[in-house]
């Protein structure tokens, strides 16, 4: 069987207010999920509770690796078993080079029993590595002696992550707008490269408010989030219908939620 | 690069927690008796066969001493005079090469790397021992040019005339109580004089061990350099860890005459429970550079504010500080930039990063002279708390008696980002990993600082600091 990234009825609070409530959602190694839905409508709290940011409480439900409950595991374990989330808003940390913090996450995520302190891996080798896939994604060599987002532009910031995801070949990657920020050319390379990176290599749940990148990775399945859940799924098609047309349509057939999406989004009721 | 380092390093340091932290068995020649009086002074003299202008200003020194106060700002210091050695003689005599030191000595550099770091990237060696310095050498070729490296009681006899033009100019006795104190016992220390013109391209360095319980080392460094010389000097400080208190009050004065260009480097990593309080200090000439790299770790309470006097027109000043205090550890430490003439430019940048209860204080002066126009100063202190119990002050003092000067200051605090912290986990790494990476970059633009092989032994001491092993 392939591996599978497993959702059930999962709620979610930030500071004691619920955001998530109840989302299903099965993804198999392989499969390119597209995650829509209106701003504020949980998207992001679906990625960062799965990668176990800790102020996301997760108050019900379950998310298994392969039957293995992740739930229990913190980030970095999490990371090593192989999930990833590429950040919306990336964080900036000054004073850290890229190509450090690369070859430190790059060594555990691959030798998920390295203990503190042992060896990382080769210098030569991650040098050569880190280089042809920065040629990839036609970053200039000087990227990995900058500091990590640290004064990146939006586009870069989101290239970077993209460069991450190559380095750590996860086995489910979750990409929370990685097309936002980019210019027109950019979102082309970036949704080429992503395509290479992911396709068929790992499960692809991809966030986004565009068509650019679901072209080059046309989606297997789409989901619509609206008030912190999952109100309905189909195929490409539905990214489609909703680049198109927008929520309209979901929203006036799920009153309750879109009800529920307001007061989170703090809009008034319609 | 920083990190690179510090996680290829780290595998060793794990097996090595607690390299500073060892006691040598040795058998001193001389041991003076506890306590301080007039009597302990002569005897020091006595064993370093001074001449009489030397032992007359000891004794002026220890009046001093005894007729000033203790300071009453900084940290709390609890230090019984009369309970300490001021002398204590490890041999009775300096080797010119490691094979001369005796075993005991020797094995203790031996497992503090210096022998190893001298062969790849020194242009000279001191290392003092207790009172003494026990090793000294020199490239040839930078004796032969005329530079003189040699201890500075070594300096008191053979070069009598060129000290005393110069010794206690930059700090007299009277300067603090610890001047007075130093000036008093002081023993050993470096003497460096550096002749117009030559550029001394490798760091000197010099080694600074205690290893006797209720010891105090007061080391006297005296550094000239003449017209349109440079140096970097190097000194790193440790001791073992005992049950009392030791301390460390050394006094280093520097002269940079017109053009000249003088780095001086320090990482002490002392035991818990050492009182660290030195008084550094440098004039700076026309257009000379003198910098400070101060890397401040361990210690019960360290006090040390570099000091640069710009005294002639386009002198720099630089001083670049980190300090770390850990549980039960006081980090006074800061600055101090007086501009005495016209066009003269400061600098201080400041980075502490207090833990486990620890605290860091910055404290630091800015002072431009009257007629000091055109002088320009730029201040930056941040602060990194690691959690809530630990602390961080400023004492900011600015004195301008000049009006068209440029000031700037800046200072920050901040905590470990959660975010932060959550971003690097998330791609892997453990909480202390990524918190040592998170302190490593606060400091990185310090650390970049240094020569390589420091760059690497201050990752490393940051890295058993987080670890919270040292002590
Ligand atoms: N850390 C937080 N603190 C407070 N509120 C939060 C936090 N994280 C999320 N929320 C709230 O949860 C709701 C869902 O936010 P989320 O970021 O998941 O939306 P999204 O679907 O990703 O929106 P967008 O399309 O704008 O990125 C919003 O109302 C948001 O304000
Ligand atoms: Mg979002």
């Amino acid at each position: 069987m392939k591996p599978t990234l497993s959702i059930r009825n999962l709620h979610v609070a930030v500071g004691g207010t619920p955001i998530l409530r109840g989302v299903d959602l099965t993804i198999r190694y392989g499969e390119t999920h597209a995650l829509m839905g209106p701003n504020g409508s949980g998207k992001s709290t679906l990625g960062l509770a799965v990668m176990g940011h800790p102020n996301y409480e997760v108050s019900e439900g379950t998310i298994d690796l392969d039957g293995q409950n992740i739930l229990e595991m913190t980030p970095d374990e999490r990371a090593r078993v192989g999930l990833f989330y590429a950040f919306q808003r990336p964080v900036a940390i000054p004073g850290v080079k890229m190509a450090d913090f690369l070859r430190h996450a790059t060594t555990n995520v691959r030798n998920p029993q390295r203990q503190e302190g042992e060896e990382l891996i080769p210098m030569r080798v991650f040098r050569e590595e880190l280089r042809t896939k920065m040629e990839q994604l036609k970053m200039d060599a000087q990227f990995a002696r900058r500091y990590v987002n640290d004064g990146f532009s939006g586009g870069e910031m989101k290239r970077a992550e993209i460069l991450q995801l190559a380095m750590l070949q996860p086995k489910f990657a979750i990409l929370d707008e990685t097309d936002s920020g980019l210019d027109a050319d950019a979102v082309r390379l970036a949704s080429q490269s992503i395509a290479e990176i992911g396709r068929e290599k790992m499960g692809l749940l991809i966030i986004t408010h565009h068509d650019k990148l679901l072209e080059h990775n046309p989606p297997d399945f789409t989901h619509v989030m609206l008030g912190g859940r999952i109100v309905e799924s189909g195929s490409a098609e539905l990214a489609e219908e909703l680049h198109r047309y927008g929520y309209e349509r979901i929203r006036r057939a799920y009153p309750e939620a879109d009800a529920q999406n307001r007061v989170m989004a703090h809009e008034e009721v319609a | 690069m920083a990190t690179d380092i510090q996680n290829e390093k780290s595998r060793h340091t794990i097996g090595e927690i607690n390299k500073y932290d060892f006691r040598t068995q040795t058998e001193a020649v001389f041991k003076a008796r506890k306590g301080l009086d007039a009597e302990i002074v002569h005897q020091i003299s006595d064993m370093k066969n001074e001449p009489d202008w030397m032992r007359q200003f000891r004794l002026q020194a220890l009046e001093i001493f005894f007729s000033k106060p203790m300071p009453r700002w900084g940290g709390r210091i609890g230090i019984d005079f009369q309970d300490i050695y001021y002398y204590l003689k490890p041999t009775d005599h300096q080797g010119r090469t490691w094979d001369d030191v005796p075993q005991e000595i020797k094995d203790t550099f031996d497992r503090l790397g210096i022998p190893e770091a001298e062969k790849k990237f020194l242009a000279g060696v001191k290392a003092q021992f207790e009172s003494e310095v026990v090793y000294g050498s020199l490239k040839e070729e930078l004796g032969n040019q005329g530079v003189i490296f040699t201890d500075t009681d070594t300096a008191v006899r053979e070069h009598s005339d060129l000290v005393r033009q110069y010794f206690s100019t930059v700090i007299p006795p009277h300067d603090n109580k610890f001047a007075a104190l130093n000036s008093a016992v002081w023993s050993g220390g470096s003497f460096i004089y550096v002749p117009p013109g030559v550029a001394i391209e490798f760091p000197l360095q010099a080694y600074f061990r205690i290893n006797a319980e209720n010891m105090g080392q007061f080391e006297r460094t005296l550094i000239i350099c003449d017209e349109g010389s440079s140096i970097h000097y190097v000194e790193g400080c440790t001791a073992p860890m005992y049950s009392t208190e030791s301390l460390h009050s050394a006094v280093v004065e520097i002269i940079c005459k017109r053009g000249s260009r003088c780095r001086y480097t320090t990482i002490q990593n002392w035991a818990n429970n050492i009182y660290n309080l030195v008084t550094k200090r440098a004039m700076a000439y026309a257009d000379a550079t003198m910098e400070w790299v101060d890397g401040n770790l361990g210690s019960q309470l360290t006090m040390k504010y570099p000091a640069v006097y710009m005294m002639e027109p386009g002198a720099r000043g630089e001083i670049l500080s980190i300090a770390f205090a850990g549980a039960g550890q006081h980090q006074d430490a800061g600055a101090k930039l007086v501009h005495c003439a016209p066009n003269t430019t400061g600098q201080i940048i400041s980075k502490s990063i207090s833990k486990n209860g620890g605290r860091s204080s910055y404290r630091g002066l800015v002072r431009v002279e009257k007629g000091a126009h055109g002088a320009k100063c730029k201040v930056v202190c941040d602060a990194l708390l690691l959690d809530e119990r630990s602390r961080s002050d400023t004492y900011p003092y600015i004195e301008v008696a000049e009006q068209d000067v440029t000031i700037g200051h800046e200072a920050s605090v901040s905590r470990i980002g959660e975010e932060q912290m959550f971003y690097l986990t998330s791609r892997g790494l453990t909480e202390s990993e990524a918190s040592t990476m998170i302190v490593n970059g606060f400091i990185e633009p310090l650390v970049k600082e240094l020569p390589m092989e420091y760059a690497v032994e201050m990752n490393r001491l940051i890295q058993l600091q987080m670890e919270g092993s040292v002590g």
